[in-house]
């Protein structure tokens, strides 16, 4: 007899990716739908996902989705939660998103130690809108706005976003994590796990960084890119727990 | 249940509110309308369900009201012109997205910082959808305690009835005012009708989407039309007005809120001298009582547009009239408040000036 040893999440849609070859979103949206089936939170689930290139992930995440306005995802997983505390609700947001247009609101939902949990796709531009450069574009790296690389003078300097949310009280687990080898793809699961059960054990705001590669606006190929942010990126933004304090191993 | 009790207008917004069974409040600090935010920071925590978030910013606190109607819940934000202004974004995406929530205007004096002294500066703003897109919001416009009291309840049935934001505009001085108030018995939510789509989790059932983005314009047309027809149906459903001693009037003002309530003081000065002065009060100034206005204007063959602006509402008195008779306005903008006494002399000039050159345009 055979063995399933490898099969379609129960939480992914049967769509196919609309993603570039090489984006890291289509292996995240895989972890998010295994862990909400492993930790069978799947069917009281409410994922609200942001303005970019992750806009379409309601095609293929098969829970109940809220799409919110630029930045505002966690004030509308704010009031989600407020109203349905028992639910899990989570934001799936990219690097503008939650770093630039929606920083006031996430700092604030952190420190009120909100019950959500996000999670934070850092690419370092704004891919959908054609490669900007994103708050956490890295020095001298080059996007449309910065076609002579990131000038420290003129652009200032790449936001440390999740070490700021993990002054805030209400954090309690934060942790930067990539996906651009099979090692690192299996230790940003456990992570996307851990964040849930944070929020299930109601102890307050989790949120998971993910280094993310996209190779069509950083104009690499994919095994390129993997490798930038092997040499390059997490020089800059290290894979590390940033805050836990959560008490669960 | 019904009680009677003497409370400012703030404070009536806010009971109404609990009495509908808002289960969501979300505000941020901004004069002339903190009073409400504090009675709701009080009274909601009298429950254990309901929620009481002072957000980081308008912004925030909009965005929270999305999220707590797409939970189910009936939500409510306030604030006052600046605020409202950055409330607009959140507002198209209630729109767009076809959900429930009530918003309070208590307008200030504008543009900018402006003042915070009673104006109706923000009526384009309110009744024109106020954020992008091709949309309209109701717009309720109350003129005393007890109809802010009667309207906020309306708000919200019209809110979960037509899935669409609902706006109620005021004033500091409908905030201020204390008036006699029979505060309505107490909602009981749950004999409220089931909402289909709200977010709550796939338990046995297919998972649901909310959203506003339609990326192939032939659906996002026909998404925009499906809105307009909504717009329509509520036109035909819910407009409402005052009339008052519009029978034999020659002069007609039409004004709403504080306005209507200086213009009566003013045109009962006037019928004592046997001056033919009446008054449209428009209640819903979305969608607008142009049909009635329509009727009036084959019979009365002046207008007066009384408004605390250069001129907002009038547009609407216009296109309603459509020149079948003169239309005149007095505004005072910026925060001045006319006393009946100047209202009364003002219409009292209009209306001899016109009964001399017998109707000749101005």
């Amino acid at each position: 007899m055979s063995k399933v040893i490898f099969k379609r999440p129960r939480y992914l849609k049967q769509n196919v990716f609309h993603y570039c070859p090489g984006c890291g979103h289509s292996i995240i949206h895989r972890l998010i739908a295994e862990v909400l089936e492993e930790l069978e939170i799947g069917d009281k689930a409410i994922c609200v996902p942001p303005a970019g290139c992750a806009v379409l992930a309601y095609n293929y995440l098969d829970v109940d989705m809220g799409e919110a306005p630029h930045g505002r995802a966690v004030a509308v997983a704010t009031g989600i939660k407020r109203i349905l505390p028992d639910r899990i609700v989570f934001t799936y947001q990219g690097d503008g998103d939650i770093a630039a247009i929606g920083t006031a609101e996430v700092i604030h939902a952190a420190n009120r130690g909100e019950r959500i949990t996000a999670i934070f796709v850092n690419n370092g531009v704004y891919g959908m809108t054609g490669g900007q450069m994103a708050p956490t574009t890295l020095l001298g790296q080059v996007s449309t706005t910065t076609p002579f690389g990131r000038d420290i003078s003129r652009d200032g300097f790449p936001l440390d976003l999740s070490e700021m949310l993990a002054v805030a009280k209400g954090s309690v687990y934060i942790e930067r994590t990539a996906v651009n080898s099979p090692k690192n793809v299996r230790h940003a699961k456990k992570a996307i796990e851990k964040a849930f059960k944070v929020q299930m054990a109601n102890l307050g705001f989790s949120l998971v960084e993910i280094l993310s590669q996209c190779p069509t606006n950083w104009k690499m190929a994919p095994k390129d890119a993997v490798k930038h942010i092997e040499n390059v990126v997490t020089k800059f933004y290290p894979l590390k727990v940033i805050k836990d304090e959560s008490g669960i191993s | 249940m019904s009680e009677k009790v003497l409370m400012r207008g703030s404070h009536v917004i806010g009971e109404a509110a609990v009495r509908a069974g808002c289960r969501f409040y979300a505000g941020y600090p901004i004069t002339p309308q903190n009073e409400l935010t504090e009675y709701m920071a009080a009274a909601m925590a009298r429950y254990q369900d309901r929620v009481f978030i002072q957000a980081e910013s308008e912004l925030a606190a909009i965005n929270m009201v999305i999220g707590a109607a797409m939970a189910g819940a009936r939500a409510m934000t306030s604030s006052s012109s600046p605020g409202v202004s950055l409330k607009q974004e959140g507002i198209s995406y209630l729109a767009g997205q076809e959900l429930p929530a009530v918003i309070v205007n208590l307008m200030r004096g504008g543009p900018g910082l402006g003042n915070i002294a009673p104006t109706q500066g923000d009526y384009f703003q309110a009744t024109r959808g106020g954020g992008h897109g091709d949309y309209r919001t109701i717009v309720l416009a109350p003129a005393s305690g007890q109809e802010i009291a009667d309207l906020t309840i309306k708000a919200f049935e019209y809110a979960d009835h037509y899935r669409t934001p609902v706006m109620l505009l005021g004033d500091g001085m409908m905030g201020q005012m204390m008036e006699p108030v029979v505060l309505p018995p107490p909602v009981d939510v749950s004999l409220l009708p089931q909402k289909p789509y709200i977010l709550d989790g796939a338990k046995g059932r297919p998972a649901r989407l909310i959203k506003s983005l339609y990326l192939d314009p032939a659906i996002m047309e026909e998404h925009n039309w499906k809105l307009y027809r909504k717009y329509q149906q509520i036109a035909r459903e819910i407009t409402q007005w005052e009339e008052f001693m519009v029978e034999d009037a020659r002069l007609i003002v039409v004004a709403y809120g504080t306005c209507a309530r200086i213009a009566k003081g003013a045109i009962r000065r006037l019928r004592e001298m046997d001056i033919k002065v009446g008054m449209l009060r428009p209640i819903t100034l979305f969608p607008f009582p142009s049909k009635v206005l329509r009727e009036l204007s084959l019979k009365a063959k002046d207008f007066l547009v009384l408004e605390l602006s250069t001129g907002q509402m009038l547009e609407d008195v216009r296109l309603a009239i459509e020149g079948r008779a003169r239309t005149h306005f007095y505004g005072r903008p910026g925060g001045v408040v006319p006393t009946p006494d100047e209202v009364a002399k003002h219409i009292n000039l209009l209306y001899h000036r016109q009964e001399l050159n017998g109707g000749e345009n101005e």
